[in-house]
């Protein structure tokens, strides 16, 4: 469920090129919810310079511990830095662009 | 262990399963432990040692009763926490090696996360469901929740969360230990934890007089009798350990079986036996008066019994006590060395007297003593009240008589009511109590002895004279006179009078004895010149009578004569007469 390839992502491209992934948790309303929401702003704002991992927690229980995931759904900011969590379901745009780093 | 383990699940049976926590003390505060496959919440101010608590009962849980843990930590991340408990010997590396124990570490930072919608703790759930099965964990430590409040803003969303945290806990079947700070009114600070908890354990940590104690309280135990008191503990390189003070009945076993006091003349004071194996005795008097004396030479002979003796030194270090025991003729170098005397010397306000009494119970039951010192007692009150000290000292007493131990305390009395209060206080206590006061007079001070008490004892009242000599310590009867008691020099100086009189005595009778002896002799002469006298007389008597006898003799002979001359006459006499003519 990845868009974007982090393979030809260089030092020049990570100032612009958002790497992310969002935990959910199996098919939960507010799981479903907030990939629906996060994908509109994806695209919206900074379509093709994106990555979205999409991780089930159920499934990767390990990721979820080393990402040090608590609450779900989670949007982690790999990139650019600094890295930044996001809780909850992403229908606060604002707060999920200025989470983002992203001007509007 | 292994005795007291069967004992403490028997006396479970009938109520609820318990999780013994190996922590030393209150699994018989709790009877048994803790309530398995539920959560128990620990809570208390920082501080307290909420951490230490959560970590040992997962080390414990692993290391001693074969029960895989999970640790999760939100306050202390993974390696801090292996370097504090690593002082209290866990090695939380090794046993996450051997897959005995888990430790995670969930960060959260208020400033690394936005809030952009709704949101629950499932992530944390997966998180600890994981590591659950992963090691079969049968116990889980949460250390503190309460940061989540910290990271997160939606209270409501928590509160909700914590309470299906609780729950999932339970129907995952582990014994949880979720710690929790103390809050303003309640016991934590969402006011929360502690009505989903089964069990509540409060850990205090009070300052008076500059001096802390910390204490532990078992609040609440659905399901379960427990003890409800507030309960001292300590926390040292072992880790904690809660002291189960006051047994709630007097059934211990007493003994008939008597130590002498090593003073024999005591001994013979009390009975002619000493004081009785287990009791407490109690030796108090004013400064110098050689407490400490007497309590040395009771260890001492405890140890050249072969006996085992701890002694608790609260005023004097251990080196201080040898050298000045050596001066009274006890070497107690000796059996330091032999391993049959132990010392224990700390200031009284090196911590609380809780803590003391925790000290001092971790001391005796690691080198099981059969007699205790502990001098002087007096000191400790510097530390607590009258109130407190005998409160401690009843624990004290009462943990001593179970354990079948001698215990001789000193103390301090002045001269003022005050301590004359703190002595009956503790005196009631005590089994028997000797006294030794100071008797001044003539210039001198002397110490007197006596007993003030033994129960169960047919002891002496009279006051001795107590006096410390080169080779030790021995009574000597006082002298009663008109003029009161004397000991001392005039004692000695009566000792003396009394002797000059004895010689004084005798002179005069051998005196009496020549005189007689003289008046005998002038007798006898008298009588010698008397009979002289009669000698002489009758000499005298006689003289007339022989002379007499003769003169009659004489005459006779001349009658004789003349008779004889007459018949002449007429014959041949006759001639002669003629002739002469």
């Amino acid at each position: 469920m990845s868009i974007g390839n982090p393979d030809h992502q260089d030092s020049t491209q990570s100032a612009d090129f958002f790497s992310l992934r969002l935990f959910i948790a199996g098919a939960s309303p507010v799981s479903a919810r907030a990939i629906v929401n996060i994908r509109a702003i994806c695209e919206e704002f900074i379509a093709g310079r994106y990555e979205l991992d999409i991780i089930d927690a159920h499934q990767q229980p390990l990721l979820v511990q080393q990402e040090d995931v608590t609450a779900i759904p989670m949007l982690i900011k790999k990139s650019p830095v600094p890295t930044k969590k996001l809780i909850g379901d992403c229908s606060d745009r604002e707060k999920v662009l200025k989470g983002l780093g992203i001007s509007y | 262990m292994a005795k007291s383990k069967n004992q403490l699940e028997a006396r479970s049976t009938g109520t609820i399963p318990k999780t013994l926590t190996g922590i030393s003390g209150l699994d018989e505060i709790t009877l048994g432990g803790l309530p398995a496959g539920r959560p128990t919440l620990v809570c208390g101010e920082a501080g307290s040692g909420k951490t230490l608590f959560s970590i040992e009962f997962i080390v414990k849980g692993a290391l001693d009763y074969g029960e895989p843990g999970v640790f999760m930590a939100f306050e202390e991340k993974a390696e801090e926490l292996k370097a504090n408990v690593a002082s209290l010997g866990f090695d939380l590396e090794q046993l996450e090696k051997d897959k005995k124990i888990r430790l995670d570490y969930v960060h959260i930072d208020r400033s690394e996360i936005e809030e952009t919608g709704e949101y629950d703790l499932e992530g944390l759930f997966i998180r600890l469901g994981y590591a659950i099965d992963s090691i079969g964990a049968k116990r889980v430590a949460l250390d503190t929740i309460e940061n989540l409040f910290a990271g997160l803003n939606n209270t409501a969303v928590l509160r909700a969360e914590i309470r299906r945290l609780f729950q999932f806990l339970k129907s995952k079947g582990v014994t949880a230990v979720i710690t929790g700070e103390r809050g303003g009114n309640g016991l934590t600070r969402q006011g929360l934890e502690e009505y989903v908890s089964d069990c509540v354990i409060l850990l205090d940590h009070r300052i008076i007089n500059q001096i802390s104690t910390r204490r532990l309280r078992v609040v609440k135990y659905r399901g379960s009798v427990h003890g409800t008191n507030e309960y001292p503990f300590l926390i040292d390189d072992e880790g904690i350990s809660v002291l189960p003070v006051t047994s709630l009945q007097l059934n211990h076993e007493v003994s008939t079986k008597s130590l002498p006091s090593g003073i024999a003349a005591l001994d013979k004071m009390l009975g002619n036996s000493g004081f009785y194996k287990g009791s407490s005795i109690l030796v108090s008097g004013t400064a110098g008066t050689g407490k400490t004396s007497i309590a040395a030479t009771f260890a001492n002979a405890a140890c050249l019994r072969g006996e085992k003796c701890l002694f608790f030194a609260f005023e004097e270090s251990p080196k201080q006590i040898i050298r000045n025991m050596r001066s009274i003729g006890i070497d107690l170098q000796k059996h330091l060395k032999e391993g049959s005397l132990e010392f224990y010397a700390s200031r009284p306000t090196l911590y609380g007297l809780e803590m003391h009494l925790v000290a001092i119970h971790k001391a005796i039951k690691k080198s099981k003593p059969s007699v205790v010192i502990l001098d002087p007692i007096t000191n400790l009150i510097t530390i607590g009240s009258v109130s407190d000290v005998k409160t401690m000292l009843v624990r004290l007493i009462d943990f001593l008589q179970a354990e079948q131990i001698t215990v001789m305390f000193t103390a301090l009395t002045l001269n003022n009511i005050v301590n004359e209060q703190t002595d009956e206080g503790v005196s009631s206590l005590v089994d028997a109590w000797l006294l030794i006061r100071d008797i001044e007079s003539n210039g001198e001070r002397n110490r007197g002895l006596y007993i003030m008490k033994s129960r169960g004892m047919k002891h002496s009242n009279q006051i001795r004279e107590f006096v410390i000599t080169d080779k030790g310590l021995d009574l000597v009867d006082v002298y009663l006179t008109e003029d009161g008691v004397l000991t001392g020099s005039a004692r000695e100086a009566r000792m003396l009078m009394e002797q000059t009189g004895e010689v004084i005595h005798a002179q005069a009778v051998s005196r009496k004895d020549r005189e007689l002896e003289r008046k005998r002799k002038i007798l006898e002469s008298k009588i010698e010149s008397l009979r002289s006298e009669y000698e002489s007389a009758e000499e005298e008597l006689n003289k007339v009578y022989v002379e007499e006898a003769l003169k009659k003799q004489i005459m006779g002979e001349t009658i004789n004569k003349i008779a004889d001359l007459r018949r002449g006459d007429d014959g041949g006499e006759e001639k002669n007469v003629h002739k002469n003519k």
